[in-house]
């Protein structure tokens, strides 16, 4: 049985213009030791939809679905038992690491609290396990910055804090959203680099939620594709990137500047992104998109198994192979 | 390039008089930070000049500089052959209206209380107070029609439209007086990857169109990679390294960008798994306190004892290339 | 990749060319004028102050008394329509109804007149002390200071023993307190503005410093200023009725709330209407005014957008 089974996940907002769905009908299951990317642009419902399986929603939001970490509902929960899970078993890294550490207490109290509170260790043990962990996540001189506040150290640094906290109860699942955003390159490389090696050595599932493509191609196995709250293509990292099949998608590697290709124009995606208030009634990328029929307008597409690949999920009318075909010539035409 | 330079910065510093740590009285020495020192460059005109360096590289507190928006310490900012540092106000004034700047975030950067056409029309009102009123809003509709924004929204207000709309609209703000040169502080690092792409292409079509000079600064060397004809790279508020594009990204010459061209990750799963990323080990040092002879010795994987006693500016390796490490 | 290129072209002309008619903007202003007309509470709060203000004006001249008539045949009366005088009389036999009303013409016009003085020197010190920093800076807000520093009680009373009561003297004593909260307020609220990019933008682009002061600073300042302005009128009203209180406001037989409140709680047991009724008028007042003050942040409230 998988880890983590997300059944028909949706996210709704009550705001003064209505009921808004931020999430609609997110699938997909996490083994141990796998990693799934999550990209999608801002508003395409990526972070919250595992903010709702973290009970972190903000006070009008509310769920529909289901959410099994090992076969229990998170979503049913109450508190009491979402918080015996929570920083124990599943823990969450954040884009600004400062939202998440109590800028009054050193980095020592703050890591052997959750130690504390959730295996009952003594304040020594505590102190060496976080000792430990700094270490592993390589901080330098470990043993002095640890009675040191969070202020104290560099951008860089504080995410690291943020990830050996997430990892002191060794969890079966970490979920980073957007941890690497507001770092400069050669600290979001550090970062990237510290994951995969504390995935191998930890064997930690980790759900990684990213606007950027790059970031995902050499750290998930599966990564799912999401736009206006809907996913539009679900699948192994190596088909995503190799053979596009959903016009989003082919429109996101399109539209990356990138080292590897020679500086032709970029492909934009041309339009806005939706507004959530407003989704159309059929596809939610139809707006924006260069295939669009008159079908795609009207009548919504819902995830299925490809035609060229059974393992690919992807929601759009256009077959997949007469989009890959089109997708190819263009490239070769380059 | 045989054409004359539209602006040469001649070893621009600007420095910052700041507190330094413990017990602050009136008497205590400040320290100096020095965001940028001592950086000089060429633009010719049409040109495309790419800045980038990590935060605290001094690559906006450099814009500013040009701009006097932050004024230099020393040095020479020459603009078609007249040094502005020794200019007055109305000099300043005057090459206003032919330097434009697009800032980084693009709600921020529009004042929420005008429509656009108020924000649009600001610098023809500024520069050209004769203009009648319908030859304004003449302009500005089509300036808002060049960028991609529709007539209809002419009155409408900054909060209504999107990031990407709102940069075109800074966009249309930079370009309605024609300028010879447009600074962009990161106009697409706030905006999403879709967006990006377009304010990327826009900005390029109009460059060819206007024959603009254009300082585009970022964070990373792949967003300047599309529109940059030359490269500088900056780090702790000095060059390190300043090419043509194609040599920069082939055979780059200093550590320091091949550190930062590692670390993009490319969105290629096979490259991306096999590739050997230059992790650089330990944290930017602090301007104030800036490690002696080359900056950047600190955390360069070739760092030799000499490179903590000399330090040497800018010097030509190739004929397309300049590098400011000793060791080329 | 040539016909795709076309597709995307034409793709993007057609999402920008929506050919309807000139679309209105909605202003910030008109923005939070929806959010404020939504929140029941300060709606509600607004409305009854309207009705008060109405009341105060025109009721002194509908009804058959005068603030200062006394009533030989109407002493001491409880609430009665006898002699129409329905919140009853005092001890002089004065119609408290009237009474209530004057009072509440001169807390009102005590709580606007005080805060337009907190607003007009508040605003343009604090935006000036903010904008040009520095060492004017420093000397405007060290003043400031030093006018806090300065006990306000104290202040009242010289100035009242020095050239005896009189309205003009009050509203002088208010005045100068009441900008100073203002002027901090705003003074912080520019240097931000200060800072803030489409204040650099209009820098750059070389708009003289007085258009920005006026075409960037000031209006983004107004959204502050009408919320704390809206705070300072009850303020104001309150620290009138403590100093007509205490017997040094306005005086006889013109009268205010405060005084009306003074007179009340003296003869509280005999007589409970002498308080409570002005008593009720001023607390309501109060409340309305501060929820009225609350909406408008919430309203105003850029977070919120």
């Amino acid at each position: 049985m998988s880890l983590l089974q997300v059944k028909n996940l949706g996210v709704q907002f009550a705001t003064h213009d209505g009921v808004v769905t931020a999430v609609n009908g997110v699938n997909f299951e996490l083994d141990p030791g796998q990693t799934l990317g999550i990209v999608g642009e801002s508003g395409s419902g990526k972070s919250q939809s595992v903010l709702a399986m973290m009970g972190l929603l903000a006070k009008n939001g509310s769920t529909t679905g289901e959410a099994l970490f090992q076969g229990r509902n998170l979503l049913a929960m109450d508190a009491h038992e979402l918080n015996r899970i929570r920083g124990d078993r599943l823990s969450m890294i954040f884009q600004d690491p400062m939202t998440s550490l109590n800028p009054y207490l050193t980095v020592e109290r703050q890591m052997t609290e959750v130690l504390e509170l959730h295996k009952n260790m003594s304040r020594g043990q505590a102190k060496k396990r976080a000792l430990d962990l700094l270490e592993a996540v390589r901080i330098p001189d470990a043993a002095r910055r640890i009675t040191m506040y969070p202020h104290e150290f560099s951008g860089g640094m504080r995410q690291r804090v943020m990830i050996a906290m997430a990892l002191l109860c060794e969890p079966e699942v970490l979920i980073a959203d957007e941890p690497t955003t507001a770092l400069d390159v050669t600290v979001q490389a550090q970062i990237l680099t510290l994951l995969k090696e504390l995935q191998r050595d930890f064997g930690t599932a980790i759900i990684m939620i990213t606007h950027d493509l790059g970031v995902v191609a050499g750290l998930c196995n599966k990564v799912m594709v999401m736009y206006g709250g809907r996913v539009m293509e679900y699948a192994a990292a190596d088909r995503i990137f190799y053979q596009p099949s959903h016009p989003y998608t082919i429109g996101l590697l399109g539209a990356l500047p990138r080292l590897d290709h020679d500086g032709s124009e970029l492909v934009s995606i041309p339009g806005n992104p939706p507004n959530m208030a407003h989704m159309p009634a059929g596809c939610p990328f139809a707006e924006r998109c260069t295939h669009r029929k008159d079908r795609c307008q009207s009548e919504l597409p819902l995830l299925h198994p490809a035609s060229h690949d059974g393992q690919v999920l992807r929601a759009c009318h256009m077959p997949s192979q007469e989009l890959i075909a089109l997708n190819e010539a263009e490239i070769h035409h380059v | 390039m045989s054409e004359q330079a539209i602006l040469s910065v001649r070893n621009i510093k600007v420095h910052f008089q700041v507190d330094g740590h413990g017990p602050q009285w009136p008497w205590t020495p400040k320290k100096v930070l020095k965001a940028v020192d001592g950086v000089s460059f060429d633009l010719y005109p049409g040109e495309t000049l790419g800045i980038v360096g990590e935060s605290g590289c001094g690559k906006s507190t450099l814009s500013r500089g040009i701009l006097n928006l932050i004024p230099a310490t020393e040095g020479e900012i020459v603009w078609m052959g007249k040094d502005l540092r020794k200019g007055s106000e109305s000099d300043w004034h005057k090459v206003r209206s032919d330097i434009q700047m697009i800032f980084q975030d693009p709600l921020a950067s529009l004042n929420p209380r005008m429509t656009i056409a108020q924000i649009i029309a600001e610098p023809l009102k500024t520069h050209r107070p004769g203009m009648s009123a319908a030859e304004v809003k003449d302009r500005v509709r089509k300036m808002m029609r060049r960028v991609g924004l529709t007539e209809q929204q002419i009155n409408r207000y900054p909060h209504e439209f999107s990031g990407g709309q709102c940069q075109r609209i800074g966009i249309a703000r930079a370009l309605i007086l024609e300028p010879k040169l447009v600074i962009c502080d990161e106009p697409v690092s706030a905006l999403d990857v879709s967006i990006q792409a377009q304010i990327i292409n826009l900005l390029k079509e109009l460059q060819r169109e206007m024959n603009l000079a254009l300082i585009f600064i970022a964070h990373d060397l792949a967003v300047v990679k599309h529109i940059s004809d030359r490269i500088l790279v900056m780090y702790l508020g000095r060059e390190m390294e300043l090419a043509q594009k194609k040599a920069l990204y082939d055979k780059p010459s200093h550590p320091y960008t091949r550190a930062l061209l590692s670390a993009i990750p490319i969105p290629d799963p096979e490259l991306e798994r096999n590739k050997v990323i230059q992790i650089l080990t330990g944290d930017l040092p602090s301007p104030i306190d800036p490690p002696s002879g080359c900056v950047f010795r600190t955390r360069c994987p070739l760092a030799e004892p000499r490179c903590a006693q000399e330090s040497i500016a800018l010097h030509r390796v190739d004929d397309d290339t300049q590098s400011s490490c000793l060791l080329v | 990749m040539l016909f795709q290129k076309a597709k995307r072209q034409a793709l993007a002309e057609s999402l920008s060319a929506t050919t309807d008619a000139v679309i209105e903007g909605r202003s910030p202003w008109a923005d939070a004028r929806r959010r404020f007309l939504k929140n029941k509470a300060a709606v509600a709060s607004l409305i009854v102050l309207l009705v008060i203000g109405i009341l105060i004006v025109a009721g002194p001249w509908v009804l058959p008394h005068a603030f200062d008539d006394t009533d030989m045949d109407a002493m001491n009366f409880a609430p009665t329509l006898q002699g129409f005088h329905l919140f009853g009389t005092d001890d002089l036999g004065r119609d408290l109804l009237v009474r209530t009303l004057i009072g509440g013409r001169i807390s009102f016009m005590v709580g606007i007149l005080g805060t337009v003085v907190s607003v007009v020197i508040g605003v343009s010190w604090g935006a000036v002390a903010g904008f040009f920093g520095g060492r004017i800076d420093a000397l405007m807000m060290r003043f400031v200071d030093v006018m806090y520093a300065l006990p306000f009680m104290l202040f009242a009373i010289l100035l009242m023993t020095f050239f005896g009561r009189n309205l003009v003297l009050m509203f002088v004593a208010l005045g100068a307190i009441s900008w100073l909260d203002m002027a901090r307020i705003v003074r912080g609220q520019t240097l931000s503005l200060k800072s803030k990019e489409f204040v650099e933008a209009a820098h750059a682009i070389g708009v003289p410093r007085r258009h920005i002061i006026f075409r960037h600073i000031v209006p983004n300042l107004l959204g502050i200023v009408v919320v704390y302005a809206t705070v300072t009128i009850p303020n104001v009203i309150l620290t009138e009725s403590v100093l007509s209180f205490l017997g040094m406001g306005v005086q006889e037989p013109m009268t205010s709330w405060g005084v009306l409140v003074d007179e009340g709680q003296s003869k509280m047991e005999a007589m409970p209407w002498l308080l409570l009724i002005p008593g009720f008028m001023l607390s309501l007042t109060l409340y309305c005014a501060n929820y009225v003050g609350d909406g408008l942040r919430d309203a105003l409230d850029p977070k919120d957008r």
